[in-house]
């Protein structure tokens, strides 16, 4: 047990090295800092004072080591746009995505979980045949499209909902939130169902898949056997054993949440970490890039290290294996 | 490193027989019949050899040379679709801003995509596969560290990989020498954000295979490991790349198109489909709708077809091998 936890947490450090280390040699070695500061037309000496201060004079070593140590404090250095702290720019940014990707995945569940349900339980109707038909949809269409047609019909034909930003903002301490204002939530709407489609999709057959092949066991047949009503032997049976392999892929899926965050936010102008690193890629900005880098993957490394424990934790099997 | 480059042009002559040979036999008898069974199968079949031959050939499909200056007119901008009150047969999609036809536009723009598409699926073909076949056929620390490292990048999404990629090139090569490489870096973007899924299919081929009987009676007969590899093990993996590859093709040119649409990919002078929806966008707010939709659908019909496809691939070949 012990043994089975350190190794998957070793491994999670190793490769958050890794990519520290691939995050160091583009902060350091992609384009200019210096020039990026002081502009082309600086003299050697202010080279010099610049180069000295940023620690560019140090040997390679030595730079790697502080720039882990100030990326363990939270130092990612000056973004080139905007002059300002990368962190703070991203503190910043953080509550409009989380607020978002929140939406975005209790819509997804809401919605995906009982439609998955029903296509399993009605297997072969006229239902059950568009639910699968609408969700092969979900899966091929692109996110900025749905987001395009969205506003198309709610914003520009209907005039119902706000097609960009955030709407009226509530400041809590340092965090700002959408939900508390009419305008807040008006805003939203468009955004949360755009990122939520494909999740819905996805969701919805994965929760078919799993009840279909939980309702060929035997234990079903025996729960018919003894004449339970249907509704329990689909709840109280089928779906409750469907659950670890629904939890497990959609926390997996949390992860995939930001890139269909980073698509959504830039159709609807949504002024959140997306948005944010779409910019920053497009100015080429190098430190609120490597920062991204790492910030990505500590968020991937650390929701598969905790599926992994959690799966470990919730399935006797895999202890058994472990321990034998 | 001067002698790699003889054995493998020898096994390359040597091996093309059998793999063609494989190849029709597999696309014989079994696919087709499949194919005539399953009509969403042989729909989505048909759309996409009509849209590919419009990729392939655009000036014979589309009306209007769009991206010659000369045919410009800006006496008919912001035309509707025909069946629309304003609208005309002589452009059937509409007009976008500067009088270009609509529908020739979205041709020209579709070859873009597929072009980005179909190359990057090559290079990650090339590099998965490669990578693949040293991993499994050699196995030890080489193998482990391969496979550490599309572990490693199989938890990122691809599209994040593509934009980082996208990023590098911007500073390496600056704004206007990467606008010009475009299709490269996009290529090069889609390329290695997407290998692992071929590296493990035929990584994990390789290594049953490499313990077979006739892999020890060709190493016997002095055949090299090369040999060995690209002659006997590379043809079992083949329907397995096929498969995923057809798969891929869709989620690489949705991901160049959502580059493009959020400004990293292809620049307006020569557009794919996604940036000719983003320019669109500028005018759905003002009531111009069909010059972001109309490419938009394009998209949505061409990645349709090839998801159906992939789809029924799966389902007919072996699939054991996935």
């Amino acid at each position: 047990m012990t043994g089975f936890v350190l190794r998957r947490v070793v491994s999670a450090l190793v490769v958050m090295l890794a990519v520290t280390a691939i995050a160091f040699v583009m902060f350091n070695y992609l384009g200019d800092p210096v020039v990026a500061i002081l502009g082309l037309d600086a003299s050697e000496a202010q080279r010099r004072a610049v180069e000295a201060q940023l620690g560019l004079d140090q040997p390679l070593v030595v730079r790697f080591f502080t720039y882990l140590g100030n990326v363990l404090q939270g130092e990612f250095g000056l973004s080139y746009r905007l002059g300002r702290p990368v962190l703070e720019v991203l503190a910043e940014r953080l509550p409009a995505t989380v607020e978002l990707a929140t939406a975005g995945m209790l819509l997804a569940l809401v919605v995906g979980i009982p439609a998955g349900i029903v296509a399993a339980i009605r297997q072969g109707s006229a239902s059950t045949r568009l639910l699968m038909g609408a969700s092969l949809f979900g899966i091929s269409v692109p996110t900025f499209f749905v987001g395009i047609v969205l506003i198309w019909i709610f914003n520009v034909t209907l005039s119902m909902l706000p097609s960009f930003g955030r709407g009226e903002i509530v400041t809590l301490g340092w965090w700002t939130t959408g939900f508390l204002t009419q305008s807040g939530l008006a805003a939203l709407v468009l955004p949360a169902v755009t990122i939520a489609i494909f999740q819905v999709a996805m969701i919805m057959r994965l929760v078919r898949a799993e009840m279909l092949e939980v309702m060929r066991s035997d234990y079903i047949l025996f729960a018919r056997a003894r004449g339970l009503p249907e509704w329990r032997i689909h709840f109280r049976h089928a779906f409750a054993n469907t659950l670890i392999p629904v939890v497990t892929v959609i926390s997996l899926q949390m992860g995939s949440l930001v890139a269909f965050a980073v698509i959504t936010e830039s159709v609807f102008q949504w002024p959140g970490l997306g948005l944010l690193f779409l910019q920053s890629v497009g100015a080429a900005d190098v430190p609120m890039m490597s920062a991204y880098l790492i910030l990505i993957a500590a968020l991937f490394v650390s929701i598969n290290l905790i599926v992994d424990l959690l799966y470990f934790a919730i399935d006797p099997r895999l202890r058994a294996r472990v321990a034998g | 490193m001067s002698q790699t480059p003889a054995p493998q042009s020898v096994a390359a002559k040597t091996e093309k027989t059998p793999v063609q040979g494989r190849l029709r036999a597999l696309a014989a008898r079994p696919l087709v019949g499949a194919l005539r069974r399953d009509w969403t199968a042989l729909a989505a079949f048909c759309v996409l050899v009509l849209l590919l031959a419009m990729a392939a050939l655009p000036s014979v499909f589309a009306p209007y040379e769009v991206f010659d200056l000369r045919q410009i007119s800006l006496m008919d901008a912001f035309r509707p679709p025909a069946w629309l009150e304003g609208g005309s047969w002589s452009y059937p999609l509409g007009t976008d801003d500067q009088g270009r036809d609509i529908l020739s536009a979205m041709i020209y723009g579709m070859r873009v995509s597929v072009t980005v598409g179909l190359g990057g699926v090559a290079l990650a073909v090339v590099i998965g596969v490669t990578v693949g076949l040293i991993a499994g056929f050699t196995g030890g620390i080489i193998d482990s560290f391969l496979m550490r490292v599309a572990d490693v990048q199989l938890t990122f999404p691809a599209i994040l990989i593509a934009v980082m990629i996208d990023g590098v090139s911007r500073v390496i090569l600056g704004d206007g020498a990467r606008a010009e490489a475009a299709v490269f870096v996009l290529i090069i973007a889609v390329g290695l954000s997407g290998w692992v899924e071929y590296a493990r299919a035929v990584r994990g081929a390789a290594m049953v295979e490499r313990g077979r009987d006739y892999v020890s009676a060709a190493r016997l007969s002095g055949v090299g490991t090369l040999g060995i590899m690209l002659r006997h093990i590379l043809p079992n993996v083949l329907t397995a790349v096929m498969v995923i590859g057809t798969i891929h093709l869709g989620v690489a040119i949705l991901i160049e198109a959502t580059l493009s649409f959020v400004g990293l990919g292809i620049p307006p002078t020569q557009p794919s489909l996604g940036t000719l929806i983003r320019v669109g966008n500028n005018y759905l707010l003002s009531g111009e709708w069909w010059i972001a939709i109309m490419p938009g659908i394009a998209l949505l019909i061409l990645v349709l077809a090839i998801n159906l496809l992939g789809d029924f691939l799966r389902d007919a070949m072996n699939p054991r091998l996935l």
